[in-house]
């Protein structure tokens, strides 16, 4: 869009119309000296036509500028309410009741892992579709209407709700449409790689309705690992593996596993501290790799990225289209009159003269990416996360989302910390548009 | 030094004593914990997700906001934790829970008055009784406009402001003023899921009614005026306070807000701390975001659920008949439907 602007510019600079009308003005007085009666009615009409011009670009200067106020309204409200907002702690705090202390980190990193996947996803897909449409056209009558089919597909699918794909994402990525639904919880993993399952346990320390006889025995937390996610509770055992977690990760430490009820833990606090009770129900927690991957998907960030990957899908795929359309026919005849394959041709010669075109449509969408709230919401369903995903399939939320929740709080300080998360997003989403601008650039120099 | 064996099994009723205050972090629990449901209730669980996790700082929760029915579906199969909600369970929810082998526990966290709001610039509109708002909300009642609802008001056109229809909030609403009656809420209200969009709407409208939570009311105290309810009972207006929702005497619009714990995620410790921490500081968690606390008895009762392992609903009946009436009467063990 910008791109157009400054030829726009340079065009009315080059000729405003003030000076049209003076030349024109110039040539009807020549006229009428010369006295030519003919000539009148030619002028008088030259005349209504020149007004009417005026006229046209006066209304067109007024709708510019009305978009523009309100643009620069919108925009001065955010900023205003916003811009002192703005700390150090709204960027990097996690979010809290109390809006003085409250930030957007978590959903930052969320919006930045989910966009980040998307792309990943999107471009070669999205740009693929498109050079497959418009430089492999196929000759025969069957194929073409097939390629015509998609096409309508494509360009009707731009423009479906985004909240639709929601709901089209919840059955397609986050269950699976039920393919793996052999538990009885329907979203539960069936398959997955990179977990490691323990049995929690607490110690008899942490446990209320016993009396530690009044020494002063820390909380602790024993971690036994088990095999897999639907092994049976583990039953400690005095001497068994454990770990604990602590500040510098798992630490193996030796426990002592009683029955309370028919044996007397020790006084001694340190192995007090260490005691479980060998009757007690463990909780089934899991460590995650960071190459955690699980199917069905859950509602985790790779079900969020093929979710908005279907929302600018078509986007990117039709913008890729009039990029290459814009490559002129002459590059891909020339290329291929000295022997070029086609697959050279499209590589060598119409991508690389695309690309800016390419570029600016792909950013646009991602832009979009960035900002859709609908689907999200039905995706991953959460407003209230204090930790930045860790993995393809961690829980996250996204910084609309995060918006969305404070703007809806009755307290007018969330209202004032939401307009800072504003100021964050179009912070983000500015700097989206200045990759793609100097990217543009860069392959514009080259092509010269 | 041997001391007796039953001098370490102690039942007392201060539960989770002591721990409640404690500032020092505790790195070694670890787990997750879901929670989905009623954006009425989310502050309050934000809130204690927030003071757990500076407790427990790597325990994961998640809070959403479904919807009560929407989180519902969700706990039903077994997806969350937690569920909250701004009502009871419902027959067909508590059905599907049995179905799915989900059992869980029904502790009330906190009350919320359901405000019935005007324009501040509102000099008429100051009380109603409930035959008269039944008037103003009920679909085809004949009503059109405030002269017909009482003598003496203007003739203009009534124009309701409402939370969205998938709300607990529309939903207690439509409860307490449609009755067992069976009948419907006018269809031509203006409904927004966000209550900001309602409280503009109401205050900046004439002669416009509106309903919703009294924590935005109260944020909004500048702009609008909450209309007082006639108690059915004594005949005297009530306007919406904390004293007069804690004792019951605004009625019949305060209602009890709850979170429902799966009783199988309940034995893991994460969940089983977190709860401990939700109830105990309930009171505090409540005021502090704009709701006001249940009495003290009845988070005693719900703590006494969750020990006991007492599992189900107080809001049915076994013929899985819908049960109405201050959180006090029906928060009864006897009441218990598993």
């Amino acid at each position: 869009m910008s791109d157009t602007e400054p030829s726009k510019i340079d065009h009315e600079k080059s000729d405003p119309p003030e000076k049209r009308a003076t030349r024109v003005d110039k040539g009807a007085t020549a006229a009428g000296q010369s006295s030519v009666p003919f000539e009148r009615p030619q002028l008088l009409t030259t005349d209504a036509r020149i007004k009417k011009d005026i006229r046209f670009r006066r209304m067109c200067i007024i709708t510019a500028c009305t978009s523009i106020l309100i643009l620069a309204f919108l925009l001065g409200s955010i900023l205003t309410a916003g811009i002192p907002t703005l700390s150090w702690t709204l960027l990097t705090g996690s979010p809290e009741p109390e809006p003085e202390n409250a930030g957007l980190w978590p959903a930052l990193m969320g919006t930045l892992w989910v966009c980040a996947m998307c792309s990943l996803l999107t471009l070669p897909l999205g740009i693929g579709t498109a050079i497959l449409i418009e430089e492999f056209t196929p000759r025969n009558k069957v194929a073409k209407k097939i390629f015509n089919l998609i096409q309508l597909n494509i360009t009707n699918l731009a423009g479906v709700p985004s909240v639709v794909y929601g709901i089209l994402g919840l059955t397609a990525f986050v269950s699976m449409f039920s393919l793996f639904d052999k538990s009885e919880n329907s979203l539960g993993p069936t398959f997955e790689v990179g977990a490691v399952y323990y049995d929690q346990f607490s110690n008899l320390a942490s446990d209320p309705f016993v009396d530690t006889g009044g020494a002063d025995v820390p909380e602790r937390f024993f971690l036994l690992p088990v095999e897999s996610r639907n092994a049976a509770s583990v039953v400690p055992r005095t001497g068994m593996l454990a770990y604990e977690n602590g500040e510098s990760g798992l630490t193996q430490v030796d426990i002592i596993a009683i029955d309370p009820l028919s044996e007397q833990p020790s006084t001694d606090p340190d192995q007090l501290s260490r005691t479980i009770d060998n009757q007690s129900t463990p909780g089934r927690i899991s460590e995650n790799q960071w190459y955690y991957l699980r199917l069905p998907f859950g509602r985790g960030v790779i079900a969020g990225a093929l979710t908005l990957m279907l929302v600018i899908l078509p986007v990117i795929i039709i913008s890729t289209q009039e990029a290459l359309r814009a490559v002129p026919a002459t590059l891909r005849e020339a290329a291929l009159g000295l022997g070029s394959t086609p697959w050279q041709v499209v590589w060598n010669v119409t991508l690389p003269s695309a690309v800016p075109g390419i570029m600016t449509g792909s950013i646009l969408a991602i832009s979009r990416a960035v900002g859709e709230t609908a689907p999200i919401l039905i995706i991953a369903g959460i407003v209230y996360i204090r930790s930045a995903p860790q993995h393809l399939m961690d829980d996250y939320t996204v910084m609309p989302l995060q918006i969305y929740n404070w703007t809806s709080r009755p307290q007018e300080e969330f209202h004032n910390i939401a307009a800072g998360g504003i100021v964050v997003l179009l912070a983000i989403l500015l700097s989206f548009n200045a990759v793609a601008v100097l990217i543009r650039h860069r392959m514009q120099n080259k092509l010269q | 030094m041997k001391l007796p064996l039953h001098s370490f099994l102690v039942f007392g009723l201060v539960f989770y004593a002591g721990f409640g205050d404690a500032v020092a972090q505790n790195t070694g629990l670890l787990g997750k914990v879901a929670i989905d449901g009623s954006s009425t209730v989310y502050p309050i669980s934000e809130a204690a997700a927030s003071g757990f996790q500076k407790q427990y700082p790597r325990v994961k929760i998640s809070v959403g906001v479904s919807g009560t029915g929407g989180g519902f579906k969700r706990f039903t199969i077994g997806d969350t934790d937690i569920s909250d909600a701004s009502r009871p369970i419902k027959d067909s929810e508590f059905a599907a829970a049995r179905k799915t082998g989900v059992n869980f526990f029904e502790l009330p966290v906190a009350y919320d008055g359901l405000t019935l709001v005007a324009r501040k610039s509102n000099a008429w509109l100051n009380q109603l009784t409930l035959d008269e708002i039944k008037k103003i909300f009920l679909a085809g009642s004949a009503a059109k406009t405030w002269a017909d609802v009482r003598e003496g008001w203007p003739a203009e056109e009534i124009k309701i402001f409402a939370p969205g229809t998938d709300s607990g909030t529309f939903d207690y609403f439509k409860e307490v003023v449609v009755g067992k009656s069976g009948g419907s809420l006018r269809s031509d209200m203006s409904t927004s899921e966000d209550d900001n969009v309602l409280v503009t709407g109401v205050s900046g409208t004439p002669n416009a009614i509106g309903f919703f939570g009294v924590a935005y009311y109260e944020e909004n105290k500048d702009k609008l005026k909450s209309i007082a309810i006639v108690n059915p009972k004594t005949g005297d207006p009530v306007s919406p306070t904390a004293t007069t929702i804690e004792n019951g005497t605004y009625a019949p619009f305060s209602r009890p807000l709850f979170i429902y714990v799966n009783s199988d995620s309940f034995k893991r410790p994460e969940v089983r701390k977190f709860i401990g921490y939700y109830l105990q500081n309930a009171p505090k968690l409540a005021s502090s975001t704009g709701y006001v606390a249940l009495p003290a008895s009845i988070y005693r009762e719900a703590m006494m659920r969750c020990r006991m392992g007492k599992s189900g609903t107080h809001y049915l009946t076994p013929e899985l008949e819908k049960r109405s009436g201050p959180v006090t009467d029906i928060y009864q063990l006897d009441n218990l439907l598993k």
